[in-house]
């Protein structure tokens, strides 16, 4: 048997941000000045309120009953035998209400928003999953509630436009630039920069300035600390690999950051490999990306060589972003984490495979997870487990995933 | 010295504030926005904001998005505004500031981007998305180059970083009068004396007030109070609605001749 730590030791091992908001070189808080202080009175909010007994009673209290956490780790056997290698792990956040990791973070943000005394929160989404969480967590705790959103992704997405909706959130469209993700994000901080003063951005990923990534990145460790627990209960030792997608890279830090400090886990970011690696046709900061600033921290960002922000692509509206969390800009860096990428094809693969093989219809995001594990497993000893986070399901995709299996036929 | 510098010492001497234009370099093209330039200076601009095109301008609203992506569309890009730059010195000696999201800085080199822009003719540079704690390396570089680096305060600055901003900037300080993105507004902010007063005081240096500021009569009202006019979605519009127009330059020149004056008007 392999020995570990009981606990974590990743606060001791990978002590970041330092107090400038850095993870190294990357992250910090490239804002325009008005929303300084909101920055400052969010980090100040939040160091507090990590600190109060009440506070975070009141969070673990709502995360059991309203989120339903922890949520399972299933064993996967039917997918582990059919791959013929490794054992299989689903972390099943695609269990937790709403039907994805994001209310781990909304609802923490939105708490936090209501102890900050700020009556409207307003949020970005991308494939609705964020947005959905925020209408909901908003809905749970009276506050108002705006989601900004694409117009190319509202189409992709409609489901999700129609459940914010339902929730009582005002959806507002986006048209300008690439319609997607990267635009809603400039809409709500265009919005934020004008009513700071009585409304908190829910940012929904480990991006944008700093204490975001920080914040979100604590919220969403709640994965890797279950998990951890879990898989130790499980077998009585730690995984040999973690996988899990990366857009702007949330699901996959919750999950990462509590083995961070067991460095006999590895880990694998998977990001948007679209159509082709070639400019315009991915997502995959890491492979076609080069050091920029987007949306208020350093990071990877996919960019022509004057700097002017690149289109991206990906059939998941969740990965279809254009830099990435600066954490991750870091454990790439280091070579703590690997990052690869997989194909919009790979990726509807999986998505057909999980179905079938375990009845689990997992969102096209996560199916990108379940791609690389198509590829790892086999290559892998039977003795050895890999964990993937499940990060969300994928009613919301049923439509879009049928438009390409399907190549135009009737469903 | 610098010409931004300069500028503001001549008028502080002739007890007039400074009126400060912005455009988008690039709308409708880059050779008319050097045209531009010149009619501005015509007009009686004291110092002329050039925008430098970004794809994601998070700071600005809808007029000059709008005019960022038309330019982006015809080519713009940092390398570009500076050549014109270059072109408007064979002409011209107005004081020239290039107003620029961070990006593009940092994808041309922030060292070589200072040395290009200096000896091709700008004064200074306002990079709207670089708050002065982040900008150790750029200050370094521009300073170096003599550029003037202009950073902005907000309504929502604390008296520790308007400290911090006064001595992270030089030229002058950049105020945006009210909370939210560049674009044109039907009244002036409240208590904007008292606030421009506070933000001279603790800078303690001259003080430009932008945002929503569209008509003659906003612009005489500020330039009472504070050393610097500045005008940017306004004469983007009239930029955009005249740009077929073959009048264009001189449509441009009247409207910000009509600012000028009432800048100048005040005593």
């Amino acid at each position: 048997m392999k020995k570990y730590e009981a606990l974590s030791t990743t606060s001791a091992k990978h002590p970041w941000p330092d107090a400038r908001g850095r993870f190294g070189r990357f992250g910090g808080r490239y804002v325009p000045e008005t929303l300084v202080f909101a920055l400052d009175e969010l980090e100040i909010a939040y160091r507090e309120a990590m600190a109060d007994p009440a506070f975070i009673s009141d969070l673990t209290e709502r995360q059991r009953n309203y989120v339903g956490r922890p949520t399972p780790l299933y064993r996967a056997d039917r997918l582990t035998e059919h791959l013929g290698g490794a054992r299989i792990y689903l972390k099943r956040e695609d269990l937790a209400h709403t039907g994805a990791h994001k209310i781990n973070n909304a609802l923490g943000q939105c708490l936090l928003a209501k102890r900050m005394g700020k009556p409207r929160v307003i949020a970005e989404t991308g494939a609705g999953q964020h947005g959905v969480a925020t209408a909901t967590a908003s809905a749970l705790l009276g506050l108002e509630c705006d989601v900004y959103m694409g117009t190319e992704d509202i189409e992709r997405q409609k489901l999700n436009v129609f459940r914010m909706r339902l929730l009582g959130a005002r959806v507002i469209g986006v048209d300008s630039g690439s319609k997607t993700l990267k635009d809603a994000i400039n809409e709500a901080m265009r919005d934020w920069v004008t009513n700071v003063q009585n409304t908190h951005y829910v940012l929904g990923t480990v991006h944008g300035p700093h204490p975001f990534p920080m914040i979100t990145r604590d919220f969403q460790s709640v994965i890797g600390r279950e998990a951890r627990a879990q898989i130790i209960e499980a077998q009585g030792c730690l995984p040999e690999l973690l996988i899990a997608c990366i857009g702007g890279g949330s699901n996959a830090m919750g999950l990462f950051y509590e083995f961070l400090g067991d460095t006999e886990v590895a880990m694998v970011g998977v990001e948007a490999g679209g159509t082709a690696i070639v400019p315009g046709m991915h997502a995959a900061r890491f492979a076609g990306g080069v050091l920029g600033m987007l949306q208020g921290a350093m990071s990877y960002v996919l960019q022509d060589e004057d700097g002017q922000i690149g289109q991206t692509h990906s059939v998941s509206a969740g990965l279809d972003y254009a830099s990435v969390g600066p954490e991750h800009a870091m454990l790439f860096t280091s070579g703590r984490v690997e990052y690869t990428h997989a194909s919009d094809q790979e990726a509807l693969d999986a998505f057909q495979l999980l179905s079938s093989m375990e009845g689990i219809i997992p969102a096209l995001e996560s199916a990108h997870a379940i791609a690389e594990t198509v590829k790892r497993a086999p290559k892998m000893a039977a003795d050895q487990t890999i964990i993937v986070n499940l990060s969300g399901r994928g009613d919301k995709d049923v439509q879009q995933a049928a438009k390409f299996i399907l190549k135009g036929e009737e469903i | 010295m610098n010409r931004i510098e300069a500028r503001f010492q001549s008028l502080k001497a002739q007890g007039v504030s400074a009126f400060i234009p912005y455009i988008t370099a690039g709308d409708p093209d880059m050779e008319q926005s050097a045209q531009l330039v010149l009619a501005l200076e015509r007009a009686g601009a004291d110092v002329i904001e050039f925008g430098v095109p970004f794809s994601d301008p998070v700071g600005d609203g809808i007029v000059i998005q709008e005019a960022a992506q038309r330019a982006l569309q015809r080519g713009a890009s940092l390398r570009k505004v500076i050549n014109t730059v270059r072109a408007i010195r064979q002409q011209s000696q107005v004081p020239l500031l290039l107003f620029s999201y961070f990006n593009p800085i940092l994808a041309y080199g922030i060292e070589a981007f200072a040395r290009d822009a200096a000896e091709a003719g700008v004064d200074g540079v306002l990079c709207v998305d670089l708050p002065p704690d982040e900008a150790d390396d750029y200050k370094a570089a521009l300073d170096g180059a003599g550029l003037c680096t202009v950073f902005l305060t907000a309504p929502t600055s604390s008296d520790d970083r308007l400290r911090l901003i006064g001595e992270k900037c030089s030229g002058f300080v950049y105020y945006v009068s009210r909370l939210g993105v560049t674009g044109e507004q039907v009244a002036l902010a409240e208590g904007l004396k008292q606030s421009v007063t506070r933000i001279q005081r603790l800078t303690g240096k001259p003080v430009a007030v932008g945002f929503g500021i569209s008509t003659p009569e906003q612009a005489a009202a500020v330039a009472g109070l504070a050393e610097g006019v500045v005008v940017g979605s306004a004469i983007v519009r009239v930029v955009a609605q005249h740009a077929e127009n073959p009048a264009l330059l001189e449509t441009v020149e009247a409207f910000a001749k009509s600012l000028a004056d009432a800048v100048k008007r005040t005593p």
